[in-house]
């Protein structure tokens, strides 16, 4: 296992925590807790090979997050001194008194066992930020070119994170982690007779380090030896006739569908309206749980924080809590939600399991995504073989818009690529698709799941959620799946053409 | 005091250099042909609250240190969070390093000059905190109150924050900009959750704030939506509120970089080559606007450019923003614009701005004027997710949220089904055959990126809401 940065451990970051939360104990917090982050982003973006962005950032400082008198106090500093961690324990607690008439609700946290003195850091082998960015371009700038000769421009961008917390609380826990996310994305661009189109690599982000763009976990080079083909196959492709198709979903597509429909709609903050002003509430609400039948039987779904390489993988989260690995959907029916400490106690579910998450040092945390993943079938069909069976449908690549409503009911996304299927088999590229269903409908009309060998980790870093808005990264597992009976658009004739 | 201009504090504590210190000695340290210095500290203070309760809250501050080195054509932008004194050189000779290894920009231009120092270069930043929630706090507690008694629910979240941005260059620019936001949302449900309204006011210090006449508002549409009245998908007359203008609007502005319709791959590029500036987009004389010295939506009156991108360039920092129109009269009139991309095009170097201002003919009505001129149509609130489906036409998809009502012979007669939408909102500038008085609003969508609007309502005679959501 990798260490912990030495200049990481080299701040002061037991004498702040103990001031601070010396401090809140003084004035009456009843719970403190104090994290520390540095994240460190490096973006590079080139357009046709040559250079056209770079920005190396970090993002460091510390917040104090207290309950008072039955109510939150949270606030953050960025001074590296005891006197300076006390002074933001003060302002936590003053947040608090100026809050607690609007506060209806005394905050009482689920008990998790104290972790004293852990380390964790994910696994990767190469710290991005050890290889030159030079280097980086070099390689970008070479597989755009290449991708050049097949399109009239091309985008390519690699972004790269390191984040690193240390975390302590009055109860006892003191947890130190590191760990590094990278995304390299290329896309290419052509023009045709009626207008445009492009297509963008398949690779997930990932929770490793360099190696990724140097033939661990991806091979770059067949992908971008096939994009140029693809590409003008796209282009010359006849556009889809709109109505109602079964549909092969690859999991380079089905991981947004099921971040979009099923991890959002199983966050219990949704679903008991804590979110109900900014990103919505959900269908699946609490009463339902244990009863609502989300999906066909071959629906399994899991929220987890331990998968290797998952981006939302860690080993404690933001309080305190020890990552865990837990059912959502079991044989088609909810059985669980994702939870933080509040809710946990609030709904009587024990222990949290573990999904409180800030982005960054100036932010509270909130509950945010596990890796939520759908299992494949053990022995199930390949790709191929969930294709052979469909009589006349479409197979559909690689994730672009996507949209849902705000208790994710209703969704419409797009892709990279869709296929059309004709007794059994492929038939050649469609353009101007999207798929739209309502999320029970769609999950229910899911008759089969693949294989092991179709499980791909796919994945983001953006996820958006909460006031101030916050963004996390979260990757989900699935199969290829095959649905019937799905409703696509054309969405040229959705443009009123 | 050191050198760096380290002083010592009350309590025997190190100080921080302040802003313009750190500016001028990053701009000394840098051993590189030309150099941009940006320092932006930023203070916020937030409350969420759910149900009638607060569930979140906080304060904080930052301060973000960015060196933009140049070295030729080389250019390394090194940009650090909370920077120490002694740190100050490491960064600066990172950015310097990093310019020198670069490969050439291709937006490379000499530095911005002549520009006379900001008259308040020098005042220290005076951070907001949680006070400035001292009066509305308790009459955000009386709302909940009186919405616990009224049977409703309020969620929502209230934000302020002042960024103070400096801004020095080697070729002598000093300018600061300190720019103060403020928004509150409120969104009221009925107490089976069954009904739900919005509404959301941007603000520089929540003085102008009245919790109570917004919650009034609410209060009201939640009694429209007692009656209800199921819609089949289809194409609708259709009236948009300000906001629901200002999100379709925002994101026709951020598409509306001129090197992507130059490379042919935006709705604004033109067949065979170059783009559509001075074809006419809209049926009426619609001007989209923007200008950074607009009342109530003022924002910094020069280029702040972090990192180069399609739509920006770090050389343009300081470049003076004036007034300027996107589209003239209903007539495409400028595209967002770097000096780079502005000699590519032949056209004006006309930068991003931070607002937004629509306008229609002189005359136009508010949004009751227009309910009460409409024969049967929908009245939306806010729309939702808005997400590009095909760039081409900048077809977007989205929802409608909290509240579509059902206008008949003037009057709402009650709420309809929420519907996903399929729009064009460049397509619909040539559809529009009303637009009201403009007025400063907030966008629901957009609002954590861009809130300084001012938007008119308009009439849609056939928006085409795709699909029914069942969301409520």
């Amino acid at each position: 296992m990798r260490q912990i940065d030495p200049d990481f451990l080299d701040l002061p970051l037991r004498q702040l925590a103990d001031a601070a939360l010396q401090r809140a104990r003084d004035l009456g917090a009843e719970h403190a807790d104090f994290r520390l982050e540095r994240v460190r982003a490096e973006t590079l973006s080139l357009y046709d090979a040559r250079l056209e962005g770079a920005m190396d950032a970090d993002d460091l400082g510390y917040a104090v997050r207290v309950v008072k008198g039955g109510t939150w106090g949270f606030a953050a500093g960025i001074h590296l001194t005891p006197q300076a961690a006390a002074t933001v324990a003060e302002q936590a607690v003053r947040v608090a008194e100026v809050s607690a008439p609007i506060n209806r609700e005394p905050i009482e946290l689920a008990p998790e066992p104290v972790h004293s003195e852990v380390v964790w850091v994910s696994s990767y082998d190469v710290d991005p930020f050890d290889v030159p960015s030079a280097d980086k371009v070099t390689l970008l700038a070479d597989w755009s070119a290449g991708l050049l000769k097949g399109a009239d421009h091309v985008s390519a961008r690699l972004l790269q994170v390191k984040e690193q917390k240390f975390y302590a609380d009055t109860a006892g826990t003191v947890t130190t982690q590191q760990r590094v996310r990278v995304h390299p994305a290329l896309n290419a661009m052509k023009a045709h007779e009626s207008g445009f189109d492009d297509m963008s690599t398949l690779a997930p982000p990932v929770g490793r380090g360099y190696e990724y763009l140097t033939g661990t976990g991806w091979d770059w080079q067949a992908e971008l030896a096939a994009l140029p083909e693809l590409l003008a196959e796209k282009l010359a492709a006849p556009s889809v006739e709109a109505g109602d198709y079964d549909l092969v979903v690859d999991p380079s597509n089905l991981w947004l569908t099921i971040h979009e429909s099923i991890g959002h709609a199983t966050e219990l903050d949704r679903a008991l309206g804590y979110e109900a002003a900014y990103a919505g509430t959900s269908f699946a609400t609490f009463d339902q749980l244990g009863e609502l039948v989300y999906g066909s039987p071959v629906m399994n779904v899991t929220g987890d924080r331990t998968v290797t390489h998952g981006l939302s993988t860690i080993g404690y989260d933001d309080e305190g809590v020890q990552g865990q690995s837990f059912d959502i959907v079991k044989d088609g029916v909810l059985v669980g939600y994702q939870l933080d400490r509040r809710m946990a106690l609030l709904k009587g579910l024990g222990r949290s399991n573990g999904c409180a998450f800030a982005d960054s040092p100036g932010h509270m945390p909130i509950q945010r995504m596990a890796n939520v993943s759908l299992a494949p079938a053990p022995g199930g069909p390949s790709t191929d073989e969930l294709i052979a069976g469909v009589e006349r449908g479409i197979y559909i690549v690689g994730d672009k818009s996507w949209s849902i409503d705000m208790q994710r009911y209703n969704f419409q996304f797009t892709g990279q690529r869709a296929y059309k299927i004709s007794h059994g088999r492929l038939a050649g590229q469609l353009r101007d698709f999207a798929y739209q269903a309502t999320t029970t409908d769609f999950w229910q009309s899911m008759e089969a799941v693949g294989g092991p060998e179709t499980y791909v980790l796919g994945g983001a870093f953006n996820c958006g959620k909460g006031q101030p808005g916050q963004v996390a990264p979260v990757s989900h597992g699935c199969p290829s799946a095959l649905f019937r009976g799905v409703r696509i658009l054309n969405t040229v004739q959705e443009g009123g053409k | 005091m050191s050198e760096r201009g380290e002083r010592t504090g009350r309590h025997g504590t190190a100080v921080q250099a302040t802003p313009q210190e750190m500016v001028e000695k990053a701009l000394e340290l840098s051993a590189n042909d030309g150099c941009v210095v940006l320092v932006d500290e930023e203070s916020t203070a937030n409350l969420r609250f759910a149900g009638n309760t607060l569930t979140t809250n906080g304060v904080a501050r930052s301060a973000r240190l960015t060196v933009i080195s140049i070295a030729g054509e080389g250019v390394g932008v090194v940009s650090r969070s909370a920077v120490r004194d002694e740190q100050l050189a490491d960064v600066v000779a990172a950015a310097d390093a990093a310019a020198r290894d670069a490969r050439p920009a291709e937006d490379a231009r000499p530095l911005v000059e002549g520009v006379p120092e900001s008259p308040h270069w020098g005042d220290a930043v005076e951070p907001t905190d949680i006070g400035v929630f001292e009066r509305f706090a308790p009459a955000l507690g009386d709302a909940f109150a009186a919405a616990e008694a009224g049977g409703r629910k309020l969620y929502g979240f209230a934000e302020h924050s002042l960024t103070s941005t400096f801004l020095g260059t080697s070729a002598g620019l000093r300018l600061r900009h300190d720019q103060p936001s403020g928004r509150l949302e409120l969104n009221a449900k009925s107490a089976d959750l069954k009904r739900s309204a919005w509404t959301g006011v941007s603000t520089r210090d929540f003085a102008d704030v009245d919790v109570a006449a917004l919650d009034s508002s609410l209060a009201r549409r939640l009694e429209w939506a007692k009656t209800r009245v199921d819609l089949p998908a289809g194409r609708y007359e259709t009236l948009l509120p300000p906001s629901a203008v200002a999100d379709l609007m925002i994101y026709l502005y951020w598409s509306s970089g001129a090197r992507d319709a130059l490379d042919g791959r935006s709705v604004f590029s033109k067949p065979g080559g170059g783009t559509r500036v001075g074809e006419r987009l809209a049926t009426l004389p619609v001007t989209l606007s923007s200008d950074p010295g607009a009342a109530g939506v003022a924002c910094a009156p020069f280029v702040i450019a972090h990192a180069s991108g399609r739509q920006s360039s770090v050389f343009d920092n300081g470049l003076p923003l004036g007034p300027t129109d996107w589209i003239k009269d209903g007539t495409l009139d400028a595209l967002l614009q770097t000096r780079y991309s502005a000699q590519l095009s032949g056209l004006t170097v006309t930068p991003g701005i931070d607002n937004l201002i629509m306008s229609g003919p002189a005359g136009g009505g508010s949004l009751d004027d227009m309910i009460a001129s409409t024969r049967r149509g929908l009245l939306v609130t806010c729309l939702w997710y808005i997400r590009e489906v095909d760039p081409q036409t900048l077809l977007v998809t989205g929802l409608t949220r909290d509240g579509v009502y059902l206008v008949e012979h003037g009057e709402v007669v009650g709420e309809v089904n929420n519907f996903r939408f399929n729009e064009s909102p460049v397509d619909l500038l040539g559809r529009v055959t009303e637009v009201g008085a403009g007025e400063r609003t907030l966008p629901r969508e957009w609002s954590d990126y861009f809130q300084r609007t001012a938007m008119p309502a308009v009439r849609v005679p056939d928006f085409n809401m795709s699909t029914v959501s069942q969301a409520s």
